[in-house]
Formats: C-alpha cells, structure tokens, sequence
C-alpha cells in the first residue's frame, strides 16, 4: 500500500498529483500488477482532501489504463509500467549522480540543473521521433 | 436528490443592518461547499437561516428540498456546529455523547464511540479541561454521529493550531467519503478550502459575487498581461473582473465562458487564492469600461 500527498504550492491540481503519485510507485517498482490502491475514505482520513479528488484520480488512472475498479473491493493495479523498474537500473542512476555533482562544481545551482535535464529529455524526445 | 441549498431573493435585515441582500444561490448535492467573505459579509447569518435558526426578511430558502424551520424531521437532516466549536464546559465527554443520543432520533452510538476512541478522548474528561483541538473534534463528533445528510460549519477551524486543523479536516473528509454527507462550511483559509471544498460561494457586503464549482471556476478564469488598453478593448466574451494599469502594460482577471481565444498576451491560470481575492475586493477603476459590473454565475 501507498501514501498520497497533497503539495499545494504546486500548481499542479490535486487529482492529477495523485495519479503523478501512482505513476512514478509503478516506476520506481512500488507498485506492481495486482496491488489494491488505498480506498478513498483511506486516502481522505489520512491527508484531508476532498472524496470526489480521490475518485477523480482513480477514473483517470483506470482511463490510462493502469488501474481497475472492482465494485465493493476497492482500486487494483492493472499492470506495471512497461519498462523494467528504476531499481534495476541502478548503475544509470549513479551516472547521472556523477553528472550532477559535476553540474553543481561548475556552478550549476538546483533550477539551471533542472532546466537543463527538462531541456535535454525534450530535446532527445524529438529527435527519438 | 435535492439541491443542498436553493435559495431565492433571499434577504435578511436586522434593526440597522442589511445583512443579506438578494442571495440567489443553487448547489446541487453531494458538495463539500466553502464558504467565503469578509468579515461581516453576511457567512453566518446565511449558515443560519440555512440550519432554520434564523428567519429570512425576504426571499425563499429551501434546504435539502426542505423548509430550514420545517420541525423535527427537517432539524435532524441538518448538522450544525456554530463558529468556535461550542461544547459544554462543565460536561463529560461521555455526557455530550448521552445527550447527543437523547437529543437525535438516528443516533449513531457506535460511530461516537469509535471516533472518541480513535482521537484518544477520555469519556471522563470535562469538555472545558479539553485542548481547542479536542473540543472541535467533540463539536465534529456530536454533529457526525447524528448522521445528518448535510452538514453546517461556521469557522471551525479559525482557532485551531495548524496539526488540530489538519486533524479535524481529516476526520470531516473520512465522514463525507463515509456517509456521503453534503457539507457547507466557511472560513477564511484558503489553503484549507482548496484541499477540501468542490464548491464555492463567495459573499461580499451581503452579495453573492461568485458561486460554482472549483474546477469549473479555476478553468474559466484567466490573469492576462498585455500591452496597456482598456477592458472594453479585450475580445467579446472575456468579463473582465478586475484590471490594474501601469503606462505599458495592462493587467486583467477575466473570467471566459469557453476556452480563452488567443491574442497578443500572456494569459494563465490562477490560484483558487488569487480568484477569491480577486473578488473579495472591492470593484476597481476598470479603465474607463462601462457596464461592467464583476459578477458571477449568480447574479
């Protein structure tokens, strides 16, 4: 089982944190094939937001295709998130950790570095096309 | 279902004072409606006619398809917790719990008793010896286990430390997820309305400037920053809401019905903070627009 929260600074709407949320547990391997998602009254009794939120989030995820209701059971996980989770790619992540201790000698500070990942994920993303 | 709140020209005026005037409202049901405006700005004299505590002066008022002061039945589809969370003082725990029992016909004991236990309350313990916290989740308690279809909440959280605020919306959420209980409550923290309310009723001087569902509000309503101009010079279909003017640039709140149509400006969305703001004040100089009065879905 997995905990949701809410970043209300984000500007991003809560529903869709809450599927961002799901998305990176079946990423990062938390979350796999079969897993019940928390039920709604759970979810709102631990971070106090809204039901229809938590229902909102749930209809999108099973619209992506990700998750299923089951009347009177609760929200299950559908499948994992094609890729081989993050876990197994361990070597790539100390890669990029390098990178970024790097990034952070020449000057770099947090927003440069996150720009410049945003910029070239996009650029690779296009040329992939 | 019926509408939670339908309300019709409803006016209420006290000896020197009109606290109400021509309120117009129509939720439908299954919302947990936030309820915000100045001080003064007629919050708690809506809550109580609402809950038939009070009488309108003019107008008409149905709650939940009922008349607010239409006897027993009526009073126990309807919970109330006034401003502060009022307990007795002198009273147990366990008392305000056989006095809730006595009191409301559908008495739902085991839910009292579950939830006194699951905020660690001594049955024992006087009301007034209770934390603020604790005397809000009593008040909550008292209301819930009355298992009412809506809920009415002036200010329950204005006193309550950051954690005891947190506490309360939780425990307030796990009964609506629950019971599928309507909820209409007021406050000035946003933060908190945003995390919890579908639904929005902005009150101004005793007006109803804005009503309508969150999102929907959130989708329609643009910030756009632009050359300088005047309002009436903006694409019809944009109300403009509020306009503020240096000697370049303009900037407007707009509220859009469709989609926002593109032009020589940046536009974005605003917070729930801003637009609530954005009404609360006070109409400004709209540069030199006429007619354009700042309204919302009720008028």
């Amino acid at each position: 089982m997995i905990d949701f929260h809410i970043d209300a600074r984000s500007g991003i709407a809560p529903y869709l944190q809450i599927v961002g949320q799901v998305r990176q547990a079946l990423l990062l391997g938390l979350l796999t094939e079969g897993d019940k998602l928390p039920t709604v009254k759970e979810v709102v009794a631990k971070v106090a937001i809204n039901p229809n939120t938590v229902s909102k989030a749930y209809r999108e995820l099973e619209h992506q295709g990700l998750a299923a209701g089951k009347p009177g059971v609760g929200t299950f996980i559908t499948r994992s998130l094609g890729q081989a989770s993050l876990a197994e790619h361990g070597p790539l992540q100390q890669e990029l950790r390098a990178w970024m201790d790097k990034a952070r000698a020449a000057g770099l500070t947090e927003p440069g570095i996150e720009a410049m990942c945003q910029k070239t994920l996009r650029e690779s993303a296009e040329e992939e096309r | 279902m019926s509408a939670i709140l339908q309300a019709h020209e409803l006016g209420k005026r006290y000896r020197q004072r009109q606290a109400l005037t021509d309120c117009t409202l129509e939720i439908p049901p299954g919302h947990v409606v936030g309820l915000v405006g100045p001080n003064g700005a007629g919050k708690t004299t809506l809550l109580k006619i609402a809950c038939g505590m009070l009488a309108p002066t003019t107008g008409r008022i149905e709650v939940l398809g009922g008349q607010p002061n239409g006897g027993t039945a009526q009073l126990a589809r309807v919970g109330y917790v006034a401003q502060d969370t009022p307990t007795y003082a002198s009273l147990s725990v366990a008392d305000h719990l056989k006095l809730g029992a006595k009191m409301n016909p559908a008495w739902d004991a085991k839910l009292a008793q579950d939830r006194i236990e699951q905020l660690d309350l001594n049955p024992r313990q006087k009301a007034g010896k209770l934390s603020g916290g604790q005397r809000a989740q009593l008040a909550l308690t008292v209301a819930v286990a009355k298992r009412p279809e809506l809920l009415i909440l002036d200010e329950p959280v204005a006193s309550l430390d950051p954690l005891a605020r947190r506490g309360f919306l939780r425990h307030l959420m796990e009964s609506v997820a629950e019971h599928d209980t309507s909820v209409i409550l007021s406050s000035h923290l946003i933060s908190d309305l945003e995390r919890v309310c579908d639904y929005l009723v902005v009150l101004v001087s005793s007006r109803v400037r804005l009503a309508g569902e969150t999102d929907d509000l959130l989708a329609r309503h643009h910030r756009i920053v632009c050359s300088r101009r005047q309002g009436s010079d903006l694409p019809a279909g944009l109300e403009v809401i509020s306009a503020e003017h240096t000697e370049r640039q303009s900037r407007f709140v707009v509220r859009s019905e469709g989609e926002l149509p593109a032009g020589d400006w940046s536009a974005e969305h605003l917070e729930l903070e801003d637009l609530v703001l954005t009404y609360m004040e006070p109409p400004v100089d709209r540069g030199g627009d006429t007619a354009m009065q700042p309204t919302g879905e009720a008028r």
